[in-house]
């Protein structure tokens, strides 16, 4: 009788396995082919949209999801400069964004929100692309004053990312220096209104969609 | 211990004519009594305490380099300075005699390019270890691109 070998399962690799932090959030960014689970879902949304009268029951549930989705927006506790003051204030309890339901959270694996509030230095900026690599999608970013929306002031000097938009996708963009918390309030109110719009459920924008 | 009187103990010492201007006593040195100086300014003048250490970029005429020492009980304040000459980037370490120029002289040596002789440790302290060029040198291209962030 012929004796098979077995065979090898490999298990999925720990962090210790990996050379530095980065290989390992690379690995982790890509998402698996064999997803079933998210493709099984968007077979489904997609059978139900293309039924007759389907595109009912989809608008519908996409308004719903996105109620949600804008009346819990969690930022994640993320200061850089002298805005980090001004968003501070505006979380505590006189201006008190937790009304809209903005909780400012301390993991960003929990986080819906980066409000990148201040200079981006090209030494910080891996990082901050690190954080917004943690966030779970669907993410939104913020860029909270002159400096994480152009440089500002440092826009010539050697040391500092010429706007945030270089480094991660910004739908909000907060005018001042630093801006006040009812400058920052109006910001995130119009990202609630654009989250409010947002289509498709948990999709990725890829570089060759329209936007 | 006056300024006048440091003054006139660095001239008998050393034949430097040092500039007084108040509490201040400011001494031009070659860089070969750079050492020296500071050693007379911590074990004779008393100035136990580093304040800081910087550079200045004279262009053409090469860098200067900068450092103030003080004591504290009298009030006196040594000030010296040193031309390192045309296209020269090294300069003797004050790390020795002081602790407090340690990390003044990572911070000189990442922003103007000065070889610090004799550093214990001399490596970038601010910018990435990674970066290219000492940016508060004069002939630093600021605005050169940087993909994706400059």
């Amino acid at each position: 009788m012929e004796v098979k070998a077995p065979t090898p399962q490999i298990p999925p690799p720990v962090w210790s396995e990996f050379k530095d932090l980065q290989e390992w959030e690379k690995y982790h960014q890509e998402r698996a082919t064999d997803d079933k689970t998210s493709s099984a879902l968007a077979a489904i949304a997609d059978t139900i949209h293309h039924m007759p009268g389907g595109w009912i029951v989809t608008t519908t549930t996409d308004k719903i999801f996105n109620w949600a989705r804008k009346s819990s927006i969690w930022p994640v506790t993320f200061g850089l400069a002298c805005c980090a003051i001004e968003m501070m204030a505006t979380f505590a309890s006189r201006f008190d964004v937790e009304r809209f339901g903005m909780v400012p959270w301390a993991s960003p694996r929990h986080s819906d929100l980066m409000i990148v509030s201040g200079t981006v230095t090209i030494k910080m900026a891996p990082m901050l692309k690190r954080i917004y690599d943690q966030m779970p999608d669907p993410k939104w970013v913020v860029s909270m004053g002159s400096c994480a929306n152009s440089g500002g002031p440092f826009r010539h000097g050697y040391h500092v990312v010429k706007g945030v938009d270089r480094v991660v996708p910004v739908d909000v963009y907060v005018p001042g220096c630093p801006p006040t918390p009812d400058s920052l309030m109006y910001g995130l109110l119009k990202l609630q209104e654009q989250v409010a719009e947002f289509q498709k459920t948990g999709k990725r924008p890829t570089a060759s969609d329209p936007q | 211990m006056t300024a006048a009187d440091a003054s006139a103990r660095i001239r008998e010492t050393f034949g430097i004519e040092a500039a007084v201007e108040g509490a201040t006593v400011t001494v031009v040195v070659p860089r070969e009594s750079w050492t020296e100086l500071a050693t007379f300014a911590l074990r004779e003048l008393g100035a136990h305490y580093f304040n800081w250490l910087s550079a200045i970029d004279w262009k053409e005429s090469g860098l200067e380099v900068v450092c103030r020492l003080e004591n504290l009980d009298a009030g006196l304040v040594v000030t010296l300075r040193t031309r390192l000459g045309p296209g020269e980037t090294r300069c003797p370490s004050l790390a020795g005699l002081y602790r407090g120029a340690d990390w003044m002289e990572r911070e000189c040596y990442d922003m103007f390019g000065i070889r610090f002789e004799g550093h214990p440790d001399l490596r970038r302290i601010l910018l990435a270890e990674d970066w290219e060029g000492h940016p508060l040198r004069k002939d630093y291209a600021v605005d050169t691109p940087f993909a994706p962030y400059r």
